[in-house]
């Protein structure tokens, strides 16, 4: 049961924007858009035709190069990521529904540098919330957001996407 | 027993023993935690830190070069670090006993051991007497069990046939010494398919076999008529000198997989073997070689079937306890 | 010496068909009277044995004592202090020791040792062939009157089945009785498990039936070649308990054991590699069982032994088929007795018979009997009594037995040898 459903089309237009403004500003020439699976691959393919970027999207799964995978385990329905050849030299729009401890993106950054050196990693959140756990922190995001203990954000997708702010289950 | 040896408390997959006392949900389990790993090979990255820092040790007490580097290569694509100790035993050297090799060895803190032995019950045995914190996974011990090929066996059959249920599969070879057949039995049993047969000649087949759950069949026309999946045994030359059969030519004339004779089965059937080959004997290479052979898929498969068990096994030993 | 009066025991003496409730009184280590009501007087001794039942002492045909040579599997003291345990007044030591007994020499050696372990009575079975090589015979005569109960080859095979011709034919001149265990090396090969399902099932080298009593029909052949006096010690299987009965049948002089626990476990009560259930000759399936039981019942079979192998921690420590076999089972005869009577429907008198007179016309003894005038080699066990089998209760130094920390049902009080009381269980 939702406590707030947010905008997503109001939060889509705020990330473009922002992540127009990075391209121009850091002059990020033919950049690569990468998605982490689930909810970023979502976002990404959203992003990807807003700005009409040729180059097809990347798939990031980070199943495999999370910090948690022992008490976690094995997921057995793991998506192969799917990585244009070649991320030697290039400018990688990285791109994830929600930013939170920051694990997440440190995983799918040791994942990319596996592929080859890039020339530039642009981090870009729909929603950057409080709680990080790693010196990391995205260069765009759609909106910032400050949620007490016991609440947590959820996108839902692909068709329709949505996104709310919900109460996660709480142990007594 | 066996069961409850081989997981952990939360019931995850702790050491892989044998297939018996496993559910077909955490067969399956395998199964697609496999696939997630059969795309690597193709990337230009091969290899995911899952079990870095992890320690694996391939103890192999009987010879096997092909085996032992499919393992390592699984290892090392999850980059753990990976030892290969190959010990050679000779009936007339005693040497160390098993315990004590362990033990040696667990000083050494490692994290997993990949057991190749020549007796069956070696790897219970060791997965009973060693450190809780190791895993054991049974590469084969000898005639008992080699439950990792059978797992990459029943991967290829899902490859092909989709689903188990309504299958019907010939065994052909010397099954009385196959720890390969066994747990083939094992886990196609389990995971429910219609019928097994198996065909040798009498001298190949174990007593009572089928309460297996098998049914024993001693010609290839009637064993192979309209089965979907034929696996091909390897016919080990001592055979010849222990009386079980008098030569190879008379066994490929009664039980050799010929063009002719793969024509008692589905025209989809496919064929298999666990290797290696032997040709003209227990396979004719036209078969070997032809469009339903899935040989060269079973090893392709066998790195990434092996890789997910490495992981599931080492997995649980993350658990609180 | 005192007397000591045993009483309301339930006393059975299978020699004389006596089951009934009385007082027996023991004086000068001879069985004194047996009788509703003894007299008490001055200086005797009273033992309550109600509700308990008093036989003879059990003569068990086949005790590993491990002593001379083996002594990190058992001892002369520690094995005995077992037998006594567990009812046993008499036992007879297989000849595989080592040095095996070949000579007068080893005899006089045991027999010192079981003087210093106070427990007079163990009756050495020779080496029928030197070392138990199988080829050449031993001084079977020097033997004999060294004091041999009987000859045997122990689980070693002859070399042939002219050797075994003619140790039965020389054996037959002296007199001698010969043991013998049955089974044909070519057929047994490595095996380590019966040839059924279990042994199908976990890849294990197997042995079939055949092997036993294939063995068996050859050497019943030669016993009636040779008229000499045989018994085959500890037959497993249906296929035996048919060749035997037949031979029977026909007028031959033979007999033949089963160990106790090839009257309870099959193959279908193994847990897969769990060295305990290793034994030779293997635990074999229900139907062998069955038979093995009606044998035994009907008296094909005459008698039941231990069949006590005492093994160290290290023999059992292995892959299966590379550990020894062998089950340490002195303590378990009375409650796995009791419980054979109870399950078979035999009588206790009949399953006692087992233990103690049938053993003792085998090998023509005065013992295993409650006469007047007799040895007072007695047994007394509470029927009823349940235990732990542990390190508290276990007096054997080998822990080997797939009965370890389970409850057994019946428990030896007190044992008599020759009115010496060499064992009473703690309070």
């Amino acid at each position: 049961m939702p406590i707030q459903t947010l905008n997503i089309d109001a939060l889509l237009d705020q990330l473009e924007s922002s992540i127009r403004q990075q391209i121009d500003s850091r002059q990020l020439d033919n950049p690569i858009l990468i998605g982490i699976h689930s909810g970023g691959a979502w976002i990404a393919k959203h992003m990807h035709q807003r700005l009409g970027i040729q180059e097809p999207l990347g798939l990031l799964d980070i199943t495999f190069y999370r910090d948690d995978f022992s008490q976690i385990g094995m997921h057995p329905k793991v998506k192969p990521s799917q990585l244009p050849c070649h991320v030697e030299g290039r400018n990688i729009i990285l791109i994830d529904d929600v930013f939170y401890t920051g694990r997440t993106i440190r995983a799918a950054l040791n994942e990319i540098f596996d592929y080859g050196r890039p020339n530039q990693v642009v981090l870009a959140v729909l929603i950057e919330r409080n709680g990080r756990q790693i010196p990391l922190q995205p260069d765009c995001y759609g909106a910032h957001i400050e949620l007490p203990d016991g609440q947590r954000i959820k996108l839902s997708g692909p068709e329709p996407l949505g996104i709310d702010i919900q109460n996660t289950a709480k142990s007594a | 027993m066996t069961k409850h040896l081989q997981l952990s408390e939360q019931g995850r997959l702790k050491h892989f023993l044998t297939i018996e006392g496993l559910s077909t949900e955490l067969l399956t389990e395998i199964l697609d935690t496999a696939e997630s790993f059969v795309d690597m090979s193709e990337h230009r990255v091969r290899k995911v830190p899952l079990l870095r820092g992890k320690t694996i040790i391939n103890l192999f007490f009987e010879n096997s070069t092909r085996t032992r580097t499919t393992f390592e290569l699984a290892a090392t694509r999850l980059s753990a670090d990976v030892l290969n100790m190959n010990i050679a035993t000779s009936a007339t050297s005693k040497g160390e006993s098993l315990l004590d090799t362990i033990r040696n060895l667990e000083a050494m803190h490692v994290d997993m051991f990949v057991v190749r032995h020549a007796l069956s019950g070696a790897a219970h045995f060791i997965a009973q007497h060693t450190a809780p914190h190791i895993s054991v996974i049974n590469a084969g011990d000898g005639q008992h069990a080699h439950p990792t090929q059978a797992m990459l066996d029943m991967f290829t059959i899902r490859q092909h046939k989709k689903s188990f249920a309504g299958l019907k599969v010939a065994i052909v070879g010397d099954i009385l010494h196959s720890r390969v057949a066994r747990s083939q039995i094992l886990a196609l049993n389990t995971l429910g398919v219609a019928e097994i047969r198996v065909i040798a000649p009498k001298t190949l087949i174990p007593a009572e076999v089928s309460t297996m759950g098998v049914i024993p069949i001693h010609t290839m026309a009637e064993g192979l008529d309209d089965v979907d999946v034929i696996i091909m045994l390897r016919l080990q030359k001592e055979r010849m000198n222990s009386a079980f059969l008098p030569s190879e030519g008379e066994y490929f004339k009664c039980f050799g997989l010929t063009e002719a004779n793969l024509k008692f089965a589905k025209p989809d059937a496919i064929v298999m073997h666990p290797g290696p080959i032997n040709r003209g004997v227990e396979i004719a290479s036209s078969v070997a070689d032809g469009p339903q052979s899935v040989i060269l898929q079973q090893v392709s498969n066998g790195i990434a079937v092996r890789m997910a068990i490495l992981s599931m096994a080492m997995h649980s030993q993350g658990e609180p306890a | 010496m005192s007397r000591i009066i045993i009483r309301q025991g339930r006393i059975i003496d299978p020699a004389q068909g006596l089951d009934t409730v009385a007082d027996l009184c023991i004086e000068s280590g001879k069985i004194a009277a047996i009788g509703e009501h003894l007299q008490a007087s001055a200086d005797s001794q009273s033992i309550d044995a109600q509700g308990q039942i008093i036989c003879p002492g059990l003569i068990d045909l086949s005790v590993r004592l491990r002593e001379p040579g083996l002594s990190h599997k058992g001892t002369i003291a520690s094995e005995t202090r077992a037998a006594a345990a567990a009812g046993v007044t008499t036992l007879c030591l297989p000849p595989d020791t080592k040095p095996s007994i070949d000579s007068p020499a080893v005899v006089e050696l045991i027999k010192d040792k079981a003087q210093q372990a106070q427990y007079p009575q163990i009756l050495t079975i020779g080496a029928l062939s030197q070392r138990l090589a199988g080829s050449e015979l031993n001084n079977l005569f020097a033997l004999k009157q060294a004091g041999c109960i009987a000859v045997s080859n122990g689980h070693a095979a002859l070399d042939n089945l002219l050797i075994l011709r003619r140790a039965m034919e020389y054996a037959a001149s002296h007199d001698l009785l010969i043991i013998y265990r049955a089974n044909e090396p070519a057929l047994s090969g490595q095996g380590c498990a019966h040839e059924g399902q279990f042994a199908s099932r976990y890849g294990l080298p197997s042995i079939p039936a055949a092997a036993e009593s294939i063995a068996i029909a050859q050497c019943l052949e030669l016993a009636e070649l040779t008229g000499c006096r045989l018994h085959i010690s500890q037959i497993s299987c249906m296929q035996s308990v048919i060749k035997l009965q037949q031979a029977k049948k026909y007028g031959l002089q033979v007999t033949a054991d089963v160990a106790i626990h090839q009257l309870h476990l099959t193959e279908d009560d193994m847990i897969p590699f769990d060295s305990h259930y290793h034994v030779i000759p293997p635990f074999r399936s229900v139907k062998d069982k069955e038979y093995l039981r009606e044998g035994l019942a009907n008296g094909t079979i005459d008698a039941i032994c231990s069949d006590h192998q005492p093994h160290d921690l290290d023999a059992k420590l292995g892959a299966f088929p590379e550990t020894e076999p062998g089950i340490a089972s002195l303590q378990t005869l009375i409650p796995l007795s009791l419980k054979l009577s109870q399950e078979h429907g035999l009588s206790l008198l009949d399953t006692l018979a087992k233990l103690t007179s049938e053993p003792a016309g085998i090998l023509g003894l005065p013992s295993g009997q409650l006469g007047i005038g007799r040895a007072a080699d007695i047994c007394i066990f509470d029927p009823k009594a349940t235990w732990h089998v542990d390190n508290a209760t276990w007096l054997t130094q080998g822990k080997n037995t797939p009965y370890w920390q389970q409850t057994l049902t019946g428990r030896v009080t007190h044992t008599f040898q020759a009115g010496r009381l060499i064992y009473q269980q703690d309070q």
